[in-house]
């Protein structure tokens, strides 16, 4: 029996190869959803929560290494890129978190909360026509999460948090670059229904424990917290 | 289980353009041969576009600052330089293609994958990665021995950068030493290459003159049907 054989599966593809060593002991748990589905409130609450039980907690989420930010910025600014190479720098920061911030954080045991991964990525490039088995093979290099939540809202819900958090939609939450619709609110309902049947595709094949997120906040929290304790193997 | 699908380069897509593409190790010559490609081509009317490995606007300063810091892995190293190509593809190379140019590019994906195959990164990971990518029409691969491309490199003493030596690879500290070890391995991935991609082999140890004249010859014969865009508005008929 190779080594392979006795190491619990850590990478969705092939993996990061040059990685003398892949084990570690911390945990990653992924939170997923669309904008406004609460994922922030509930990232923040579960460390809260986890840190007062004495655990190590970090926190990252996607598009905040400083490797390739600024160009993501400036060219949505622009709106000048092409769709392929958004996918691959949006696939090149996510890269530069993982390696240099999530593995060092699992490895020196903390619980690593993410706040997206790379299922947002996959599914907003779905969405714009990437092929997914490409997308697949793209983020094979990405570890499997200990734990992936996703937080599951009907598209109404979502328009009236986006009123209430910003008043109006934004430009990138209603898919405005695909033009689905010159009308921005019939471009959000749409673009909202093409990312929920992308994510919904998702659940099965990536093992997702799917959340109702329209709930109160606390109900919500009551679920995650329950989820994380069994993988803790304590009492929540 | 998802099934993994059979791979080529660009399988469906159908271009009117030409897409002549020169590989090979730095002291190759074949930038130079490439430059004169370009000359004969445009002195005989045919609409070019030129383009070099790592050169869009929009990534070049994110990846030289990256680069200083030495901030890369091979997987972000392999990732930036995707984002590069990609970048020029999809705004320049492909709408050439697509509007009838013979577009000319000094390296094309296979300096990806045998730098990325060098430094560790998975094959087919990197296949995969820039499967987007049309096959050339022509891809010329300009093979030389490697004490010959390390004798034209560092004749010149010339400053070797961090990642250009291989020093991420952690091969050597020395720099030069470093460098000719990871010339080796490009030079070795290169080699594998040739069939499976369909390399047109140069001996890049012959003059300039007879190798420019081996290329000029294969060129002609995928002009031969060729039919250059008109810039002239449709007469109506």
């Amino acid at each position: 029996m190779s080594l392979r054989d006795i190491m619990p599966k850590r990478f969705y593809g092939a993996g990061l190869p040059y990685l003398q060593d892949t084990s570690y002991s911390g945990k990653l748990i992924v939170i997923e959803g669309a904008d406004c589905s609460g994922r922030s409130t509930q990232t923040l609450l579960l460390k809260q929560w986890l840190e007062y039980n004495g655990h190590a907690v970090m926190d990252t989420g996607i598009k905040r290494s400083d490797l390739v930010s600024n160009v993501i910025d400036r060219a949505k600014m622009g709106n000048v890129l092409g769709k392929t190479t958004l996918s691959l720098l949006y696939a090149t920061d996510f890269a530069d978190q993982l390696e240099n911030k999530i593995i060092p954080a699992l490895r020196a045991g903390f619980i690593v909360i993410a706040d997206r991964y790379i299922f947002t990525l996959m599914v907003r490039d779905a969405v714009r026509g990437a092929d997914p088995d490409w997308l697949h093979e793209l983020f094979g290099f990405a570890l499997i999460p200990d734990l992936t939540f996703y937080l599951q809202l009907p598209s109404e819900v979502l328009l009236h948090r986006h009123f209430q958090r910003r008043g109006f939609l934004e430009y990138w939450e209603s898919g405005m670059d695909l033009s689905l619709s010159t009308d921005m609110f019939e471009s959000f309902n749409r673009y909202q229904m093409l990312c929920r049947q992308q994510f919904d595709d998702l659940v099965q094949e990536y093992d997702f424990v799917t959340l109702d997120g329209a709930r109160e906040i606390s109900e919500v929290q009551e679920d995650l917290r329950w989820h994380v304790a069994q993988l803790l193997e304590e009492q929540a | 289980m998802r099934l993994r699908k059979a791979r080529g380069l660009g399988r469906t897509m159908n271009y009117p353009g030409r897409l002549f593409i020169v590989e090979g190790t730095d002291g190759s010559g074949k930038s130079t041969q490439i430059y004169l490609l370009k000359r004969w081509l445009e002195d005989n009317g045919y609409p070019v576009f030129f383009t070099e490995w790592n050169s869009s606007e929009l990534i070049k300063t994110a990846n030289r600052k990256a680069k200083k810091k030495n901030l890369l892995t091979p997987t972000t190293f392999s990732l930036i330089h995707a984002c590069d190509f990609a970048d020029r593809y999809e705004k320049m190379m492909l709408p050439h293609l697509r509007a009838g140019y013979i577009v000319l590019a000094d390296r094309y994906v296979y300096t990806a994958y045998a730098r990325d195959m060098a430094r560790g990164c998975d094959p087919e990971w990197v296949k995969n990665a820039y499967s987007f990518a049309v096959k050339p029409t022509v891809s010329f691969y300009f093979q030389t021995p490697l004490d010959i491309s390390l004798e034209r490199i560092l004749s010149a003493r010339p400053q070797l950068k961090y990642h250009e030596a291989g020093l991420d690879l952690g091969l050597s500290q020395d720099p030069v030493v470093s460098f000719k070890l990871f010339q080796g391995m490009i030079k070795e991935h290169y080699d594998e290459m040739i069939h499976e991609e369909h390399f047109h082999v140069i001996d890049a140890t012959d003059t300039v003159e007879y190798q420019q004249q081996i290329v000029r010859q294969i060129v002609s014969e995928h002009l031969r049907d060729y039919t250059a865009p008109t810039m002239k508005g449709e007469s109506p008929s």
